[in-house]
């Protein structure tokens, strides 16, 4: 189980992990005065399930955007499985395997939810401008991609709406084809982007399911979320940002009982009574980064 | 006169499917690549047919062959191109549009200004350079055509290769933009991130769609010059590439052959609704108070620009668009 991969790791924010996938040094993002992210050192295990969680503000989505390519940091560097990714740009971020979706859903509209699929499979010749031109050699390969994705579409319930226009999906099949596309790629890590947000009960809980598997599949998996009782359900390990850095990091149970991230959420000066657990857990709907 | 509808048909037959209609539908297939399937915004379009012009005519002029001439005007095309590609590195689509339109009519001025006068000969511009093509017709003296709707043999012999030259350029395009190269262009058009996120080189995409439409739209400015044996700065003026803009819409964004329709019904319109008026106008039934000979040009323009407004409120998709598609764009 991935849980004990975490046994001899103390609890404390920048720890090294035993097999880390991603490692993170120094990386920094400045928006005029403003710190957005300002990370010492982070490190992600491979093949478990990393939370990532914060105040919104916290910096979580910039510091995606930062390690997958789609912004630049001021500073610091950052790789992934041994691949230095510093000045990479998203799309070579992504060849590598290192794959993320996004918070507010991008299925392409009006592509069909097959074509959306295709979009993720990688060395399709028939991408470049004169190997279209020969479609005898992208066919063969075309239909391989056809069947992979095909697999994909029934294993996330979309099978039945593959010939459809992806903007006739409702929203939450629209993540699911999302989390679909994204794994056409092939990837060794994936991103998530708060990928239950919006999303109906019923539906939450089989992207649980899903997200679980990928990781008994060997995937790696970091998940930014607000929902405190998916976060400890799922997460081997979560990581904790605050004001653009990482305040706190551990297993489930070490994270729910840190006073730093309790500050974090509800403002250094609240009461000491209640007992942490349910202050995390009430403070999930909250606006306010103390 | 008497009013003779037949002749307005005939008039506007010849209009739909003569040199005017291959011009707009060569440069609204090439536009369609960049607009109607990348979604690029290049309001600058005209800029590529002044490139392939005048790259012609220039070439000619200093003494080279036609062809050389030709593939210099592509070239150079290409070209501008990948320069109207390289603001989008940073830029959002609006920025490319006021980024091209600006420099197509740098470049018309350019042709126009003195300090360019032994090149293009100015405000004149340069004629008489396309003997050569004229010189390879086929088709002997005479007048061609079906039933009334003729053309001499010079035109023909334009309109032919011009017509074959659309073919080409539609075959291509469809080849394109069926493969899973089109269907890239198509994702960077809904969303360029998502693509990002899939691995995709967008900027090099981008560029690909840049060269490949400016290219086409360099043979629509070959054709053109050929064609009138004539290059003038002020034949490329911005108007143009709104026009062309009007034909894509009108034919559907998007499609391989939505440029070719749409060129040929808005030049059906064009002469059929001037030719109706004028006709309407000299047998009296439209009074002088309401309307003149002289005002007819002007008004046929107003009618035409109503019927695009109508189009698009009621088949925002275009004459070969989608509807289904076009209807989640209401979402």
């Amino acid at each position: 189980m991935p849980a004990d991969v975490f046994a001899d790791v103390q609890p404390v924010p920048g720890v090294a992990k035993p097999d880390p996938v991603l490692v993170v040094d120094g990386v920094n993002r400045h928006f005029g005065g403003l710190v957005a992210v300002d990370i010492d050192h982070l490190e992600v295990q491979r093949g478990t399930i990393t939370g990532l969680i914060g105040p919104n503000g916290a910096g979580k989505t910039t510091l995606f955007n930062l390690l997958t390519g789609f912004d630049t940091p001021n500073g610091g560097t950052w790789s992934f499985s041994g691949n230095d990714l510093v000045g990479l740009p998203a799309y070579r971020v992504a060849r590598l395997g290192m794959v993320r979706t996004f918070q507010l859903t991008k299925a392409l509209m009006k592509l069909t939810v097959m074509d959306n699929m295709k979009l993720g499979a990688t060395g399709q010749s028939g991408e470049k401008v004169f190997g279209a031109l020969l479609p005898w050699r992208w066919r063969e390969k075309e239909k391989e991609i056809e069947a992979r994705a095909e697999v994909l579409l029934e294993r996330f319930t979309l099978a039945h709406m593959r010939d459809e226009l992806a903007g006739t999906l409702s929203g939450g099949q629209r993540k699911l084809l999302e989390l679909a596309r994204a794994l056409m790629v092939e990837p060794t890590l994936i991103m998530l982007d708060e990928p239950m947000a919006g999303v109906n009960p019923a539906l939450t809980e089989s992207l649980l399911v899903h997200i679980k598997a990928l990781r008994d599949e060997g995937m790696s998996v970091v998940f930014i979320e607000h929902d405190m009782d998916v976060i400890m359900d799922i997460s081997d390990w979560i990581l904790v940002m605050a004001e653009g850095k990482l305040i706190a990091e551990g297993g489930p149970a070490d994270v729910a009982a840190n006073p730093a991230v309790i500050d974090a959420y509800l403002g250094e000066h609240h009461g000491e009574a209640a007992t942490p657990e349910n202050e995390v857990v009430e403070s999930e709907g909250e606006d306010g980064d103390g | 006169m008497d009013f003779d509808i037949v002749r307005s048909f005939v008039d506007a037959m010849r209009s739909a499917f003569g040199t005017s209609a291959v011009l707009f539908a060569l440069a609204g297939v090439g536009l369609n690549v960049m607009f109607g399937y990348t979604g690029l915004l290049n309001f600058g379009h005209v800029g590529s047919l002044l490139v392939g012009g005048y790259g012609t005519a220039i070439t000619v002029n200093l003494g080279g062959p036609l062809w050389l001439g030709i593939l210099i005007g592509i070239t150079a095309a290409v070209l501008l191109g990948l320069l109207y590609g390289l603001p989008t590195v940073r830029l959002r689509e609006d920025y490319l549009a006021i980024v091209t339109i600006a420099a197509a009519e740098i470049l018309r001025l350019l042709t126009r200004s003195s300090a360019l006068e032994p090149l293009t000969q100015g405000v004149f511009g340069i004629q008489k350079f396309a003997d050569n093509f004229y010189d390879l017709n086929p088709f002997p003296r005479g007048s061609y055509g079906v039933w009334r709707i003729t053309w001499d043999a010079n035109t023909l012999w334009a309109i032919v290769v011009g017509w074959l030259l659309v073919a080409l350029c539609v075959w291509l395009v469809w080849m394109l933009t069926r493969a899973p190269w089109g269907r890239v262009l198509k994702a960077i058009r809904e969303d360029e991130d998502a693509a990002r996120s899939l691995g995709k080189n967008v900027f090099g995409y981008k560029l690909q769609s840049l060269a490949i439409g400016g290219a086409i739209g360099a043979l629509a400015g070959v054709f053109f010059a050929v064609q009138s044996q004539s290059v003038n700065p002020d034949s490329f003026q911005p108007i143009f590439t709104f026009l062309a803009y009007a034909v894509v819409i009108l034919g559907g964004p998007g499609r391989a052959l939505g440029p070719v329709v749409g060129s040929i019904l808005f030049w059906f319109l064009l002469s059929f609704t001037e030719a109706v008026l004028r006709q309407a106008v000299s047998a009296g039934f439209i009074p002088d108070w309401l309307l003149t000979a002289q005002e007819v040009a002007a008004v046929r323009w107003i009618l035409v620009g109503l019927g695009l407004m109508l189009l698009i409120t009621f088949r925002p998709q275009g004459l070969l668009g989608s509807r289904e598609e076009t209807l989640i764009d209401a979402r």
